[in-house]
């Protein structure tokens, strides 16, 4: 009894020693699938870490190192003046590591004979100011428009790299998810929508954005118009030697390269 | 037996009868007790009234620094929403509009369904036949919310969007042909009735079976009409007004029936002893009789469908415009509900931005309407127990 006792005081006294071996991942659901990724290989080389995950979008993940809830905010933007300052006023430090790149591809329906478009074509549709596939080389059918909703980064990267300030239409369908805009322009063939370079699966069809098709090298390279890059956020960069450190510095190492891939974005090494 | 039983009651007969309430002899410890279970227990009834208040006061309080920052003219006049736009523009109206659309959309689904299943239920079915079929309505009321948005949006939306002229000349015919068969056949005889005569029954014969075939041509051009609509997205207001409605069935069923079921027997009875058929007692009797009870059970189906988030933020497509024409239900359109869903995560605290605040508004004017629909049907409620007691 006594030897279960001080057997569990122990296991407690190391999960909450000094180097914390409990990582908190909260923000992007973008980022999210590398975060789980980067988990799950971490957990399995090092099994007294426990990492937990969340995707509650980038704007939470930013609220979550300013509260001080969670080690690592994932991020698919940069932090916002407000939020940063928020963090600073509570005394702490974001850091922003780039863990990977991310091109938002625009994608149609395997039908649509539409293959090129550009970022000005592209904002016209999401403006009304195109409102038929026959006004830029496709069928004679009215285009169902759909959007991230405007509480994930994805619409906001969306927003700034192609909408210009240019207000969506009214018209325009949100979705809530980077897997929801693809099932509504997989089922719909009159759709164009707009995901992050993992979700494009043969049942889509990502168009060349100017010519430049969203491939792993344009996109890392910026040649391809619509790219960002994806961030996780700490306070302060981690003491050196930590599980922290060894994990934000994970897509560095050439099994972090391979996860990045493997998932279908870009390793920020990928010239 | 009976002297025995007797005898047994005088034995117990001299102690004093007991008081409900505590007697003066009663001890302190006694009284002590019995203040702290009253206590406990209006502390208990406290809570769950009070709860609502701290939910209004907490709502109205993010919600009154909108206006402040804002006024309320934007809000509810102009159908701009562009909250993350520089500069922001919060015009709701098109997404109260959105609201109601679907509401009123699964008002239609649901209640002649839900009234005309109740009625199948209390008054038609076998009494073992119901005790299945009741059980088996209300399981709709327990699938959760996320897996009617999931079927809506992986099922419905495609099947609208592929075979939707088709789809809805079928559900068209589907409806219509009993309901013309029933119209015809109820209005050939009130008609026929009218005639005396010899040749009644010939006149009666005749007027049906020409109701039914004109009945029958509006249905089939109806068909035709809707055969030849394409419906350019599925996620649509009238997607969401069919799940909505199938998800405020149960509700609209469990509760009429049971306010038809509380008419009682002796209604009936005296029905049948008038002379009357059966149809003549549901419709004219039972229903009337019943009419505030599924009235209440309408309004609380009415709530549960306005109060839905998950389906609507699914497959409503969440487009903030108000279609045109306003009837349209196959266009897309967002819901309160969704909105104050979708827009939760990025809205900036720290900012103490209009955007946060904008959704506490929202969700202000919801309450309200839930609370309105609450009055209302706590008003006639009252008004029915008045009139049975007034009887």
């Amino acid at each position: 009894m006594l030897r279960t006792l001080i057997l569990a005081c122990a296991l407690i006294g190391t999960a909450f020693a000094g180097d914390p071996s409990t990582l908190v991942l909260d923000g992007s659901t973008t980022v999210g699938p590398i975060a789980k990724a980067f988990a799950e290989y971490y957990m399995q080389n090092n099994p007294d870490v426990n990492i937990t995950v969340s995707e509650s979008g980038s704007g939470n993940g930013a609220k979550s190192i300013v509260n001080g809830t969670c080690d690592i905010a994932n991020m698919s933007r940069f932090m916002k003046h407000e939020e940063f300052k928020a963090a600073t006023d509570a005394g702490r430090m974001p850091t922003a590591h780039v863990v990977a790149m991310d091109g938002i591809a625009v994608v149609v329906h395997p039908a649509n004979p539409v293959k090129d478009l550009t970022v000005d074509k592209i904002r016209d549709i999401y403006t009304g100011a195109i409102t038929n596939w026959k006004d830029i080389g496709g069928p004679n059918k009215k285009i169902i428009v759909v959007s991230r909703d405007t509480n994930s980064g994805t619409y906001e990267t969306f927003e700034t790299l192609v909408m210009n300030k240019q207000k969506m239409a009214g018209s325009v369908e949100y979705v809530g998810s980077n897997g929801a805009a693809r099932q509504r322009v997989q089922s719909t063939d009159a759709a164009i929508g707009y995901v992050g370079l993992g979700f494009v699966d043969n049942t889509v069809k990502a168009v060349t954005v100017n010519g430049v098709a969203a491939t792993p090298q344009t996109v890392a390279s910026g040649t391809y118009a619509v790219a960002r890059p994806l961030f996780m956020f700490t306070n302060g960069y981690p003491k050196l030697g930590s599980h922290l450190h060894a994990f934000v510095t994970l897509h560095l190492t050439a099994k972090g390269q391979e996860m990045v891939e493997g998932i279908g974005f870009v390793p920020v090494t990928a010239y | 037996m009976t002297s025995e039983a007797r005898g047994t009651d005088r034995t117990i007969d001299p102690r004093p009868p007991r008081s409900l309430l505590l007697s003066r002899s009663a001890s302190r410890w006694a009284r002590i007790a019995a203040a702290t279970g009253q206590g406990l227990l209006f502390l208990v009834t406290a809570f769950s009234a009070a709860s609502i208040l701290f939910i209004f006061y907490f709502i109205i309080r993010d919600a009154l620094p909108f206006f402040q920052l804002r006024g309320i003219t934007e809000f509810l006049t102009t159908k701009d929403w562009y909250p993350s736009g520089t500069p922001p523009h919060f015009g709701a109206l098109a997404i109260f509009f959105g609201s109601g659309l679907v509401t009123l959309g699964a008002v239609v689904v649901a209640v002649p369904m839900g009234i005309a299943a109740a009625v199948c239920l209390s008054d038609v079915l076998p009494f073992t036949l119901r005790q299945a079929v009741k059980p088996v309505i209300e399981i709709l009321a327990a699938i959760p919310s996320v897996a009617y948005g999931f079927f809506a949006l992986v099922v419905l939306a495609p099947m609208l969007q592929s075979h939707g002229g088709p789809v809805l000349a079928v559900a068209a015919w589907c409806v219509g042909t009993p309901l013309v068969l029933l119209m015809s056949v109820v209005a050939g005889d009130l008609a026929a009735s009218r005639f005396t005569g010899a040749r009644t029954r010939i006149l009666r014969y005749a007027l049906t079976v020409a109701l039914a075939m004109l009945g029958g041509f509006g249905l089939w051009r109806l068909g035709a009409e809707l055969r030849g609509l394409d419906i350019d997205s599925g996620t649509n207001a009238l997607n969401v007004s069919l799940i909505l409605g199938i998800m405020a069935l149960p509700t609209i069923v469990s509760v009429s029936e049971d306010a038809l079921q509380a008419t009682g027997r002796d209604l009936r009875e005296g029905s049948y002893a008038l002379g009357a058929t059966r149809a003549e007692t549901i419709v004219k009797v039972i229903i009337p009789a019943a009419s505030s009870g599924i009235l209440a059970a309408v309004i609380l189906g009415v709530m549960r469908a306005i109060g839905e988030t998950m389906v609507v933020w699914m497959a409503s497509g969440n487009a903030a415009q108000i279609p045109d024409p306003w009837y349209n239900v196959l266009q897309p359109v967002r819901t309160l509900t969704a909105t104050i869903a979708g827009d939760m995560g990025e809205a900036d605290h720290v900012m103490g931005s209009a955007r946060y605040h904008v959704l506490f508004a929202m969700a202000a004017g919801l309450l309200l309407i839930s609370f309105l629909c609450n009055l209302a049907s706590e008003h006639v409620r009252r008004r029915t127990l008045r009139g049975i007691e007034g009887t």
